[in-house]
């Protein structure tokens, strides 16, 4: 049988990134990761590293290197612009104290 | 703990003139005075990352080391409640230097290139770990002061300005508010118990008091990495100011015990408020660092021998994985055609 | 006459006599795994698996603990789970002696583990069931626990059998060493029979069948043969245990064994 890497025991598992979903009615949130050799695997572990305190009802793994980030170089032309449009946020606009249900 | 996916290094303008390198560094030493928090694909002198690849990835084979000393005991836990809460003591070691290291890879660093660093001898560890446990009382001892040494060191790491080593360090501090009061209880149970058990827990508190006093590491005056870690505030407290603060909260729970600290100089200064101790065995401290403890080839051949009977069983996972994946690749071509 | 009135006394007596050591099987075999599993911690494959396989033995602890103190009270002489675990010697053991066996490669505790976790559902299932509402209890959730552990154990016999040449080879050995312990799991006794018809245990031999198809089934797709022969059988239920589970105790019973009376 011949194995499909060269020297599989040499490089580390591939990393997995984990995300919990602490109880239900909240979203899945980032905890942390760690490496897994299938998906499977990927879960026990996060079950085993990340829950051991009752901090989750739910899991998700996803390969840490089918995550696409966005550039700190392009940090400014993605979030500058939201920074004036003050008009989005309801403190915006001036309303009588007087008038109930606003 | 956060993805080296994430890592994307070089993407950034490198500064070609030093004067860049110069103006880049002031800004990024501006964000630090802001307390603002670095993240993994921040520009970051490199002595930065450097700095901290060595600081966490020392920290994350303490963890692991000091799985050993404590797991010595497991098998040997006096009641099943002791061994139940001692297995998950050290499953929580396990889970630190998981952690820990997950940080550190998010510089560009791989956990293999950590381990080989470990395991060749090249990178340092705490220096407690090398030191043996030889009685039950040696593991309330380690749990005392040993995990309350750390927590102290810990805490001001959680305010640290990388962001990924400061999260896993919040992790790693609630998790361990446990270790300490567990420790602390067996030593009151043993100091507690019959005349054995309380010479048991004496002699745990003579080894295990001055190694755990240079765990703060070398006194201010001969730290070659304070002030560069502080300005960086990677570090936010001198090793010194620690110490004391460690001391002078531990000596009252020891007179509580009604155990005495191994140190006839140890006494209460009016003055200062503080108390004053005596001279630290820094020749210890520094023949431990360089491999001559008591334990220190003990502890690295665990480590390597655990790391190569493991390699097979790395292997199986991975050459199953690419099979799984090529199987289902096969059959949905099978699907498609 | 006096014999009807008796005979039930006499029933329920004899019923309790049976319950101990049945109680106590159940407890001596997640003990001394979980004892045997403790052992790995600091010295696992990979450090996740440290994480893992710790959680294991905490749940077989736990299973343990809860057991015991039970035990100690059907019989009725004052024994705690501490008492029971550390001041018993090997032959009142009633532990499997498959749970006994050493740890040996990563493939050998994890056959053991798959083993047993195997007998484990079958057995808490039934329980759940139990006519003892405290067994029942019990069971119920150990049981959750024992499903994750069949997860883990199973994932793990897949990925060495279907992995390399060598873990092939490990896993084969692994199994061709332990199936000689396997007998006693599903062969009932006298006081698996009276638990059985007292409605406090399952039928071991219903649950037999169930047992070996899945086994052969995860065996085939981990590339595995089941061995033809277990040539001598083993019965550490009925107290007759291989020399491996006086080392066990040696080393676990050593400080209460030493200091006695103590409390820690």
């Amino acid at each position: 049988m011949s194995d499909p890497l060269p020297d599989p025991s040499a490089a580390d598992w591939p990393l997995f990134e984990v995300f919990i979903r602490s109880r239900s009615g909240l979203e899945h949130k980032h905890v942390g990761s760690l490496h897994a050799a299938d998906a499977r695997m990927a879960i026990e572990h996060a079950r085993d590293v990340y829950t051991r305190r009752q901090e989750g009802v739910s899991i998700w793994v996803v390969r840490s290197a089918d995550i696409v980030a966005s550039d700190p170089g392009e940090a400014e032309a993605l979030f500058e612009p939201a920074r004036d449009k003050v008009y989005r946020h309801p403190t915006f606009y001036a309303i009588p104290d007087e008038v109930k249900n606003l | 703990m956060y993805t080296q996916a994430l890592d994307v290094h070089g993407r950034e303008p490198v500064p070609a003139a030093a004067a860049e390198v110069a103006a880049a560094a002031a800004r990024f030493q501006a964000r630090i005075d802001a307390d603002e928090k670095i993240e993994p694909k921040d520009w970051m002198p490199d002595a930065y990352r450097q700095t901290l690849i060595r600081q966490i990835s020392q920290h994350a084979h303490s963890e692991i080391v000091g799985m050993l000393p404590e797991g010595n005991w497991i098998t040997r836990a006096p009641s099943l409640r002791r061994k139940a809460v001692l297995i998950a003591k050290v499953q929580d070691e396990g889970g630190h230097g998981m952690y820990l290291y997950s940080a550190a890879e998010t510089l560009g660093i791989s956990r293999a290139q950590m381990f080989e660093q470990l395991l060749s001898g090249a990178a340092k560890y705490s220096s407690i770990f090398n030191y043996p446990t030889l009685t039950w009382a040696d593991v309330g001892a380690i749990g005392w002061l040993v995990d309350g040494a750390a927590i102290m060191n810990q805490i001001p790491i959680c305010r640290c300005s990388y962001g990924p080593y400061a999260r896993a360090m919040v992790r790693i501090c609630k998790e361990e508010s446990f270790h300490q009061r567990q420790g602390f209880e067996i030593m009151l149970t043993l100091a507690r118990g019959s005349a054995a058990q309380h010479a048991m827990a004496q002699d745990a508190l003579n080894r295990w008091w001055w190694p755990s006093i240079m765990m703060f590491g070398p006194s201010d005056a001969d730290s070659k990495h304070t002030a560069q870690s502080m300005r960086w505030k990677i570090k936010r407290f001198s090793n010194d100011e620690l110490r004391q603060k460690f001391i002078d909260i531990t000596v009252p729970q020891a007179r509580f015990l009604e155990l005495s600290i191994p140190d006839p100089a140890l006494r209460w200064d009016e003055a200062t408020q503080h108390f004053s101790s005596g001279p630290i065995d820094w020749n210890e401290f520094h023949a431990v660092l360089k491999g001559s403890g008591p334990c220190n080839r003990e502890r690295l051949e665990a480590r390597r021998s655990a790391h190569q009977a493991g390699a097979w069983v790395r292997a199986a996972a991975t050459a199953h994985a690419a099979k799984q994946a090529a199987r289902a690749l096969a059959s949905q071509e099978a699907r498609q055609a | 006459m006096s014999a009807p009135a008796a005979a039930p006394a006499r029933g329920d007596r004899a019923l309790g006599e049976a319950l101990f050591p049945y109680v106590l099987r159940l407890a001596d075999t997640s003990l001394v795994l979980g004892q045997r599993l403790g052992e790995w911690i600091g010295h696992a494959p990979a450090l996740e698996e440290d994480l893992g396989l710790a959680n294991l033995a905490l749940d077989l602890i736990g299973q343990a603990r809860l057991l015991l103190t039970y035990a100690g009270e059907i019989e009725g002489r004052g024994r705690d789970e501490d008492a029971l675990a550390y001041l018993r010697d090997a032959p009142e053991f009633r532990n499997l002696a498959l749970a006994e066996q050493p740890n040996g490669d990563f493939a050998h505790t994890i056959v053991r583990q798959w083993l047993i976790d195997g007998w484990q559902l079958e057995v808490y299932e039934g329980l759940t069931g139990s006519a003892d509402m405290r067994l029942a209890a019990i069971a119920a959730k150990a049981l959750k626990e024992t499903r994750y552990h069949y997860r883990f154990s199973s994932g793990w016999l897949l990925r060495l059998g279907d992995g390399t040449a060598e873990s092939q080879a490990r896993a084969q050995q692994a199994l061709d060493s332990l199936w000689r312990f396997t007998e006693e799991l599903f062969a009932p006794d006298e006081i698996d029979e009276r638990m059985a018809e007292a409605g406090i245990a399952p039928r071991l031999g219903a649950a037999a069948g169930r047992w070996e198809r899945r086994i052969g089934q995860e065996l085939r797709t981990a590339t595995l043969t089941l061995p033809e022969r277990r040539p001598h059988p083993w019965y550490g239920k009925c107290g007759v245990h291989t020399e491996h589970l006086g080392h066990l105790l040696g080393e676990m019973q050593h400080l209460q064994r030493t200091y006695p009376g103590v409390s820690w």
